[in-house]
């Protein structure tokens, strides 16, 4: 073992398991060594279990002493999002609002992958409530692109997406509502996945738009990705939304030679805004897949351009709608002093909530409002379906669609804040997949010339993710940009 | 600051009471600005005939699901609801008082 236990995969630590060359204990307490003397840097966890995750641990090895079989995710630990819920661990979604929340149950997602055998490192740190592409809206400070940490790390599963690429944990979930799992991944150089909606149960992640909302895993490689959505996927009886469609064998299908595959380039995610160097090399991988043989075409998604202004009418009206529970009354934090019960609502929600969640819900309570529906909320869901329609069209034509995951490597901390609108544009890659639902993967596609990550995103029709993880497994046997490291931590 | 007329402090301090979150002088000056910006954006929307278009309000088809009025044996004590609450007492949430005495 040449290489530092920190920086492997969950395949390569599942095998050094079964293999006895190493013990479930020694991996957990090799993060959270990782953990104490880097992320002081970083600020990507907001908490840490360290004696339970051991205890934990200990369990897998003596289950192994014994001889017993193990599965795939037995005894990897995963680094969990804030917003979504840890039975008795602190579930803040990055807010003062939810300050000290310990939620009597887990999240579906979660518990699949404790009964599969995983164990919880701890919770990361993320945009208030995820919402922000930055990671700068969390109320617990920043978090640093392990890259570059004077740069942001994309939000908003910015803590898990700098934990994963740091060897702070060798697998995460995040959560996406608009490119909140894929645009941290690209920035920080990992691989990361948005799921077909539906696909995992939302029971148990904190709810922002309901109608785009969906768990996703980030971790070091596709095939990582795979074991973790064969666990979570799956219909749940306590999400109505969840989708009975049957789960395929993800690993299993990575192992099946790629058949002769269709690609969509579409023209419109090439256009102005988009740094040259990440043009240069999603052109470079499409290369390689054609090499390989891949056949490419040239597509048109007509509708793209709408989708930021579509999703910033939806998404802040349907969070504006699942905010309103936060009043100080069930959980988290209560402003004090001598209030009426109106009074007491609009103090905690004042002192409770940052500016990004204030404004937002301004903006959904407007657009929502009456007088103005119509001419917001009703248009933004005709646009939607104008969207949907441009990809069904696309799936006709091709199998998958590769287009670069943002316009721009990571930016420099505090360089978007003062202009809300910038911001939003960082999304305009990624927020039409979640408008029509389908899945799509980031992937690293190599470093730019100031060494920052670049993310080559795929999408696929919808609950083709085993189709996506296989594209993206080949490309990642044909590449070596996943491999890069961050080496000045 | 943007010269545009989306959304004056009258309709910000509206909102605001719709949505009840109080806001400072100085809040209602910035969101009454940026939103109107923002949606000074949102108008490119207009550019599109939607006219024969049916809204999307999930992107997948999905049905209502319906399970029997029966225990589920899945819900959680009654403690463990009231543990994060603030301010409860006697097995319930405590507010302040809503019916005056007067």
């Amino acid at each position: 073992m040449s290489e530092e236990i920190y920086r492997k995969t969950i395949s390569e630590l599942h095998t050094q398991l079964t293999g006895r060359q190493i013990k479930a204990a020694e991996i957990v307490s090799a993060y959270l060594k990782r953990i104490g003397d880097i992320d002081e840097k970083l600020n990507a966890f907001l908490s840490i279990r360290p004696e339970e995750a051991l205890e934990e641990a200990g369990r897998v090895d003596e289950k192994i002493a014994k001889g017993n079989a193990i599965g795939p995710l037995e005894g990897i630990p995963i680094a969990v999002k804030n917003n979504i819920i840890t039975k008795d661990i602190e579930t803040n979604c990055g807010s003062k609002i939810l300050c000290g929340f310990t939620p009597p149950f887990d999240a579906t997602a979660v518990k699949r992958l404790i009964d599969a055998g995983m164990i919880a490192l701890g919770k990361t740190n993320m945009d208030e409530f995820a919402m922000g592409s930055s990671n700068e809206h969390s109320a617990f400070g920043p978090v640093g692109n392990p890259w570059d940490i004077s740069r942001i790390p994309g939000g908003s599963s910015g803590g898990s997406a700098a934990a994963v690429a740091s060897g702070m944990a060798p697998a995460a979930l995040g959560s996406e509502t608009a490119g909140s799992v894929r645009q941290p991944s690209a920035l920080c150089g990992i691989s990361g996945l948005k799921p077909t909606y539906g696909r995992i149960s939302r029971y148990g992640l904190v709810a922002f738009g309901s109608s785009l909302d969906q768990i996703g895993p980030l971790a070091r490689t596709a095939e990582d990705i795979a074991y973790l959505m064969k666990a979570m996927s799956g219909l749940d009886p306590y999400d109505s939304t969840s989708s009975s469609e049957p789960v395929a064998d993800y690993p299993s299908m990575l192992r099946e030679p790629l058949k002769r595959v269709k690609i969509g380039i579409p023209k419109e995610y090439f256009s102005e805004g988009l740094d040259p160097e990440i043009e240069k090399a999603v052109r470079a991988a499409v290369k390689i897949l054609s090499e390989n043989g891949c056949t490419i075409e040239d597509i048109s998604l007509p509708h793209t351009d709408y989708g930021i202004a579509c999703y910033y009418i939806l998404a802040p009206a349907e969070a504006s709608s699942n905010l309103a529970r936060y009043d100080g009354i069930r959980y988290g934090f209560r402003a004090e002093g001598d209030f009426t019960l109106k009074e007491l609502y609009s103090e905690t929600r004042e002192q409770g909530f940052g500016e990004e969640i204030k404004r937002r819900i301004m903006l959904g309570t407007f657009v929502l409002s009456s007088g103005y529906y119509d001419a917001y909320y009703r248009k933004a869901q005709k646009v939607r379906t104008l969207i949907l329609r441009d990809f069904e069209e696309a799936f006709k034509r091709v199998d998958y669609i590769v287009t670069p995951t943002t316009p721009t490597t990571a930016f420099k901390k505090g360089e978007k804040t003062g202009n809300p609108l910038s911001m939003y544009l960082s999304d305009v890659y990624t927020a039409n997949v979640n408008l029509a639902g389908i899945p799509a993967i980031s992937v690293p596609a190599g470093l730019d010339s100031k060494g920052l990550p670049i993310g080559l995103q795929i999408m696929g029709r919808w609950f083709d993710e085993g189709g996506i993880l296989k594209l993206a497994h080949f490309y990642q046997q044909l590449t070596d940009h996943h491999l890069d490291f961050p080496s000045n931590l | 600051m943007s010269e545009n007329k989306k959304i004056d402090i009258e309709t910000v301090r509206h909102i605001a009471a719709l949505a009840h979150v109080k806001l400072t002088a100085q809040e209602e000056e910035k969101y009454s600005s940026q939103l109107g910006d923002i949606l000074l954006y949102m108008d490119k929307l207009n550019q599109l005939d939607t006219e024969n278009v049916p809204g999307t309000y999930h992107p997948i088809d999905i049905s209502n699901v319906y399970r029997d009025d029966a225990d589920t044996g899945q819900s959680i004590s009654r403690d463990a609801a009231l543990r994060n609450a603030p301010l409860s007492g006697r097995g319930f949430f405590k507010v302040p008082k809503i019916i005056s005495n007067d």
